[in-house]
């Protein structure tokens, strides 16, 4: 079969029984949870990552298996419960994917999540295709039950949406049933209980670090005695052509490192280099290990590579790279919602503090309204600090601008902080409420009242959540209908110095025939 | 034809003129035929309008999933406004495939444009009509399968008829 990097992961983890896979949609990661659910398997989307990666928990802690997919950024949200999970470990297995992206196609930064494997103390498996993909979430299955540690999965863009040839022969053993053994020394990550449990992860780890060297996914393929290639993930794809003629070792598994596979490779070849995306992870690992190999320079940390810049490397060139002229820009869709609500922002010449979604494009022409974009929620507490200092004339200007999406996912807890500090000259907050998860696809959300495979399930009403939270001037509007109604409302709450919430309530035009539908079939 | 030779296509377009779906179709088809086969493309913002490319290349064996810059073999631009931003992925003697090698004949439905420039990229590779024909049906719900193939028909009929 020819799919994804994502439908592979998903079908390895239907084939393996998984009880629940669950996450937060986020490019290049949505596909794995959407596939899972037409597979016929039980699949969630949670607010957020971290709600997302504890439920997983639960089920792991249960004997069951568990996958949990999210992005790059994603595994932030999620750092906290991924921490501590490496230290009580798992009774089941949990495979947490993490899909990075490296040049940054749809994201807001390029970090590189390989470091999150080091940070956390957890096993690392890199795909380079969908083949790999498939075989190594059986792999990271197996792992994860055999050391009842979390293992992370960790993609890229172009392994997770880049097509390949799947056999999908590898198995693995079924799981057993879910069951409860009670284990506080192991769960309860209190000081007494944490110490010891730390100690436990450091020597799982020592097993198998030796196990990759013997048995783990990693493979050498001979060729010239003067050129030897480490390479992980999609880099060795580019790296073997490029440089055909090359002995390679592919590594696998890239935490923890079989740095005896990869010295003993290294001393078999005259010239040893490290091909990889992103930060020199290997190379400095591989370097500390006091193994001499070749890195990237630092111009090849930036974006993604590919064969011409893998050429690059080998030949030590770093002249400047030629950058083939821009296609169009993307835009707000004519007949989008938002389009009234940045004209609004414009005439009123406000400050905005804005957020992750397809209102982002509101940074761009025509409307350059959208000032700043950090992370998930970030909007609401931005825009708080800038009212907290600014002049009051200025900071009466502030607005935060937030989807319902990213809302539910991290802003409740910044109407919160609104709430319990509030600034002296008041706050506004809009909501842009489309009723989708619109950037990465349109997918439900809880607010959305659907779930993941769109079927009716109990409905978050923002309104009643901010009013619950103690923000009593909060309207809901849709500002298509009566664009001047809106800009009063704006205006006057601006002017009000309370605080305040606009839901801009008015579905997301991609989706309004599906929604229908969909009301239709309840 | 089962050299170690690889054939690189670059689809680019617009969002919403079904780039990636021609892919789709193109890796199906080449899959169909024996070939090992990549594809690849950047998704994310291109719902909103914006400028997609995928690439899909087949052989016995491929390595990486992307197109080397100045590699393709085959061109498939849908929006001749977007060549500019593209047009470095061709080699040299590579062939373009544009909306105007269709040479004026109506599409009865403009959604299918996507297709119909596959009917003209199908005419060059070594893959069997019948198995463009079985992508393009596998790839597409029932109700568009007559108005696709029909496009499919047009850009061959073209592409035959002016070469």
């Amino acid at each position: 079969m020819l799919i994804s990097g994502n439908e592979a992961v998903a079908l390895a983890a239907q084939r393996a029984g998984v009880a629940l896979g669950t996450g937060y949609p986020g490019t290049p990661s949505t596909e794995i949870l959407e596939r899972f659910s037409e597979l016929g398997g039980r699949a969630q989307w949670a607010p957020n990552e971290k709600v997302a990666f504890e439920v997983a928990i639960g089920v792991a802690y249960a004997s069951a298996r568990a996958v949990v997919t999210m992005k790059h950024v994603g595994l932030n949200v999620a750092a906290d419960p991924l921490f501590t999970a490496a230290y009580t470990g798992v009774s089941g297995a949990l495979v947490v994917v993490s899909a990075d992206d490296p040049g940054m196609a749809s994201s807001q930064n390029e970090q590189d999540n390989r470091r999150y494997a080091v940070a956390a103390g957890v096993p690392m498996l890199e795909p380079a295709d969908s083949q790999e993909a498939y075989d190594f979430t059986l792999q990271a299955i197996e792992i994860s039950e055999r050391w009842g540690l979390p293992v992370m999965l960790r993609m890229t863009t172009r392994v997770c949406h880049s097509k390949s040839v799947v056999h999908p022969e590898r198995t693995c053993a079924p799981p057993p049933p879910p069951s409860y053994t009670r284990d506080i020394a192991a769960r309860v990550m209190i000081p007494s209980n944490a110490r010891p449990a730390h100690r436990r992860l450091r020597a799982k780890l020592a097993q198998i670090a030796e196990w990759n060297e013997t048995s783990g996914p990693n493979r050498v393929i001979p060729g010239s005695n003067s050129l030897g290639i480490i390479a992980d993930g999609v880099a060795f794809q580019h790296a073997r052509e490029a440089a055909p003629e090359a002995s390679f070792l592919q590594l696998g598994m890239t935490h923890p490192l079989p740095v005896e596979t990869i010295r003993k490779f290294a001393n078999s070849v005259e010239r040893c280099v490290v091909i990889e995306e992103g930060d020199p992870y290997l190379a400095d690992t591989i370097r500390a290990a006091g193994i001499s190999v070749e890195s990237k320079p630092e111009m090849f940390r930036f974006g993604e590579l590919n064969v011409d810049r893998v050429r690059r490397i080998l030949a030590g060139d770093t002249t400047p790279e030629p950058a083939p002229p821009p296609g169009k820009a993307p835009e707000l869709c004519n007949g989008c919602p938002y389009r009234t609500v940045y004209r609004a922002l414009r005439n009123l010449d406000c400050i905005v503090a804005g957020d992750i979604g397809c209102y982002s494009l509101g940074a761009l022409p025509p409307f350059e309204a959208l000032e700043t974009l950090v992370c998930m929620g970030a909007a609401i507490g931005v825009g708080l600090g800038l009212r907290h200092v600014l002049p009051p004339e200025e900071a009466r200007r502030v607005v935060s601008v937030i989807g319902d999406s990213t809302f539910v996912h991290s802003g409740i807890t910044g109407l919160v902080e609104m709430v319990y500090n509030p600034p002296s000259t008041g706050h506004v907050v809009i909501i842009l409420d489309n009723s989708t998860t619109a950037m990465t696809g349109f997918q439900e959300h809880p607010a959305t009242g659907r779930t993941l495979d769109h079927q009716p399930t109990g409905k978050l009403i923002i309104e009643d959540l901010c009013r619950a939270l103690g923000v009593a001037d909060t309207h809901v509007i849709d500002p298509t209908r009566d664009p001047e109604a809106f800009e009063k409302l704006l205006g006057d709450s601006l002017a009000s110095g309370r605080l305040a919430v606009i839901i801009a309530r008015r579905s997301c035009l991609l989706v309004t025939g599906r929604l229908r539908e969909l009301e239709r079939c309840q | 034809m089962m050299d170690n030779r690889v054939t690189n296509i670059v689809i680019a377009g617009l969002g919403g003129q079904g780039v990636i779906r021609a892919s789709d179709i193109a890796a199906d088809a080449a899959f169909r035929s024996g070939f090992d086969v990549k594809k690849s493309e950047i998704h994310g913002m291109s719902q909103r309008g914006g400028f997609v490319t995928s690439d899909v290349r087949f052989g016995r064996q491929v390595s990486s999933p992307m197109v080397p810059r100045g590699e393709a073999d085959y061109l498939v631009v849908l929006a001749p406004d977007q060549l500019e931003a593209v047009r470095g992925s061709l080699r040299p003697g590579g062939v373009l495939i544009l909306p105007d090698g269709l040479n004026g004949e109506p599409l009865p439905n403009k959604k299918t444009l996507n297709v119909a420039l596959l009917g003209i990229l199908s005419t060059h590779l070594p893959i069997p009509e019948a198995n463009w024909v079985e992508a393009i049906r596998s790839s597409l719900p029932e109700k568009f399968h007559e108005a696709n193939l029909h496009a499919f028909q047009l850009g061959r009929r073209q592409a035959t008829v002016h070469t």
